[in-house]
């Protein structure tokens, strides 16, 4: 009768692809407008970098051997890295707050794609990084950084870092979505990146490290991405050309794991 | 017409081993209001979140205009709309974002939807603050705001979770009389509440829900009837007068009940109620410490049920939407 009809009146039935790709295009431009309106999330996550640019550039950088390359070459492939990871942060973050306020309880009850939450997120963050990114660079020209390469060169080093990011959204969307709540999520984050993103090859060669801590820091996901990258815009003295393949085969290996973890999170998340 | 919105059979609902729901069932037809009335943690909001495909069932059915919850959730989803307790919009989008947002997440068409929020914001009066971020809107703003949206894509079903907790008067009045409009134009409207005088004043039939069961399911008007209209509490210095209080009184009133030092009576005599038990105790040399009168609430609701309980076993099982009118209880707990 007209009850019913009025409901299926204005709306479609649209093709599961077109609603899914419709909806998370949706969620992503909603969790857009939020970095466009709250600046403070965007400075926050560039200020903390910068600093770690000019400490690192100016202050401890001179006790660190990193020759033949000079340390601002050595280092800004390290801070990209740094930035991405630690940017990912947002997504638990952007999660948690959405079931915390309960928006998550009201997407749930909508005829949405099931994917378009998760998807939207993470599309966000990825747009949020390049952003980022370009912005680090700039940074690092400003700094005495210079790639050695060509402009191929750094545009791949940038797509790899984008990837990164990537995956790394995926283990937050699962760490947001299993506490449920922003300032845990924002605490539970730290001890998880700690170890990778400081027991890392970012700001020291790991030569320089206790033997013990050497394949650890040698072989986990964050320096294999910083020497893929180091490869991509310093060329062979900056890193392997296996290093790429590596960085490639750990984002797609993060996202084989986390993804289905995180989608079964989103399920049964509320 | 009695054409059936929402039917619930034997719904249960487990978080671990505490029982949220157990056995729950009641119908709802078109074109009404459903009031589900119950203390926090009694499983209103449970049985809304299972209705709006949010939580699955550990037992039972529940259908929405004949879409059956677990097995087509998808189907009941485009038929919905759900407002939460809790204020479910984005601080960071305007009002108007925000219902754009929800159209295009109901899969509305693009050239209706932006008529629709302007339409919505002029319904509930945020016009003015309609492109202002969300996070600068007052209390009642928000909440009428997250009504709006559950409201965007036309559901024939609307479920509102304690729509007035924490809204001013003045709010509360206007969101009652939009609620009525809503049920005039076709909208079926099942809504939880703590307040008695929201039930009655909305909706054409409560459940009355305790730990997870259905204590009663009737008009407003039956469940207040059977309470009386009046409710008074006499308070006294000790448990022994209070006692003494109580056998003197429950010869007129017979529903009077002691609970530690007070005692509590209702009537259909008003205030009137007053005169006459100050009378009755004075004769026997007795005043009370403390004393009261007002309209009754959940809590007397619930002592009425819950004291006839004792009295009631072993009624009929059979399901709500045969026992209409009459109060239905489980027969083992």
């Amino acid at each position: 009768m007209s009850v019913t009809t009025t409901a299926t009146a204005t709306t479609r039935e649209r093709s599961a692809v077109a609603r899914a790709v419709r909806d998370a295009l949706a969620v992503t431009g909603r969790n857009l407008i939020a970095y466009r309106r709250v600046p403070q999330l965007l400075v926050f996550s560039t200020i903390q970098p910068v600093i770690f640019v000019l400490m690192f550039r100016y202050v401890f950088g001179g006790a660190i051997d990193t020759s033949p390359i000079p340390y601002v070459d050595y280092l800004m492939p390290g801070i990209f890295v740094q930035t991405v990871v630690f940017g990912a942060i947002a997504t638990a973050i952007g999660l948690a707050s959405d079931m915390k306020s309960g928006l998550m309880e009201r997407f749930r009850s909508l005829p949405m794609a099931r994917s378009a939450v998760l998807a939207g997120r993470t599309l966000a963050d990825l747009t949020r990084n390049v952003f980022v990114v370009i912005l680090m660079v700039v940074v690092g020209l400003a700094v005495g950084f210079r790639v050695h390469t060509d402009l191929l060169g750094l545009i791949g080093g940038v797509i790899v870092l984008l990837l990164f990011g990537y995956a790394m959204s995926w283990i937050f969307a699962t760490v947001g979505l299993a506490v449920g709540d922003p300032e845990t999520a924002q605490a539970a984050a730290f001890p998880v990146l700690a170890p990778l993103v400081f027991a890392s090859s970012l700001f020291v060669p790991v030569e320089s490290m206790p033997g013990w801590l050497q394949p650890w820091a040698e072989n986990q996901p964050v320096s294999v991405t910083a020497n893929a990258v180091r490869y991509l815009v310093l060329g062979e003295a900056g890193g392997d050309a296996s290093d790429v393949w590596q960085a490639l085969a750990w984002c797609v290996a993060i996202l084989l794991v986390f993804a289905p973890i995180a989608v079964r999170r989103y399920r049964r998340a509320v | 017409m009695d054409e059936t919105a929402i039917e619930v059979e034997g719904l249960t609902k487990l978080f671990g081993d505490v029982v949220a729901l157990e056995d729950v069932g009641f119908s709802v037809p078109t074109r009404s209001v459903f009031g589900l009335l119950g203390p926090n943690g009694a499983g209103k909001t449970t049985a809304i979140r299972i209705l709006a495909t949010v939580l699955k069932p550990d037992d039972g059915r529940a259908l929405v205009l004949g879409r059956d919850v677990t097995r087509e959730p998808d189907d009941v989803r485009r038929q919905i709309g759900l407002a939460g307790q809790f204020a479910a919009v984005d601080p960071n989008l305007t009002g108007r974002e925000n219902l754009r947002l929800i159209g295009k997440l109901t899969q509305m068409e693009t050239p209706a939807i932006m008529p629709r929020a302007t339409e919505l914001l002029a319904r509930f009066d945020l016009a003015d603050a309609a492109d202002r971020p969300v996070r600068t809107y007052s209390g009642g703003m928000r909440r009428r705001l997250d009504v709006a949206a559950a409201l965007v894509p036309h559901p024939p079903v609307l479920f509102l979770d304690e729509p007035t907790t924490g809204l001013d008067l003045h709010s509360r009045n206007a969101l009652w009389a939009m609620i009525r409009e809503l049920v005039d134009e076709g909208t079926t409207v099942l809504l939880t509440t703590q307040y008695l005088e929201e039930a009655d004043r909305l909706a054409e039939r409560v459940a009355v829900i305790d730990h997870g069961h259905v204590i009663a399911n009737d008009a407003p008007s039956v469940l207040k009837a059977q309470l009386g209209s009046t409710v008074a509490e006499l308070g006294f210095e000790d448990e022994a007068s209070s006692e003494r209080a109580r056998e003197l009184l429950v010869g007129r009133y017979p529903g009077a009940d002691r609970e530690g030092d007070t005692v509590r009576l209702s009537t259909n005599d008003g205030a009137h109620i007053l005169i006459d038990v100050l009378r009755t105790l004075d004769g026997v040399g007795m005043s009370p410490s403390r004393l009261g009168v007002h309209e009754p609430s959940l809590d007397d609701v619930f002592l009425a049920l819950t004291g006839r309980k004792a009295e009631a076993e072993g009624s009929a099982e059979e399901p709500v939407a045969a026992t209409a009118g009459r109060r239905r209880r489980r027969g083992a707990a």
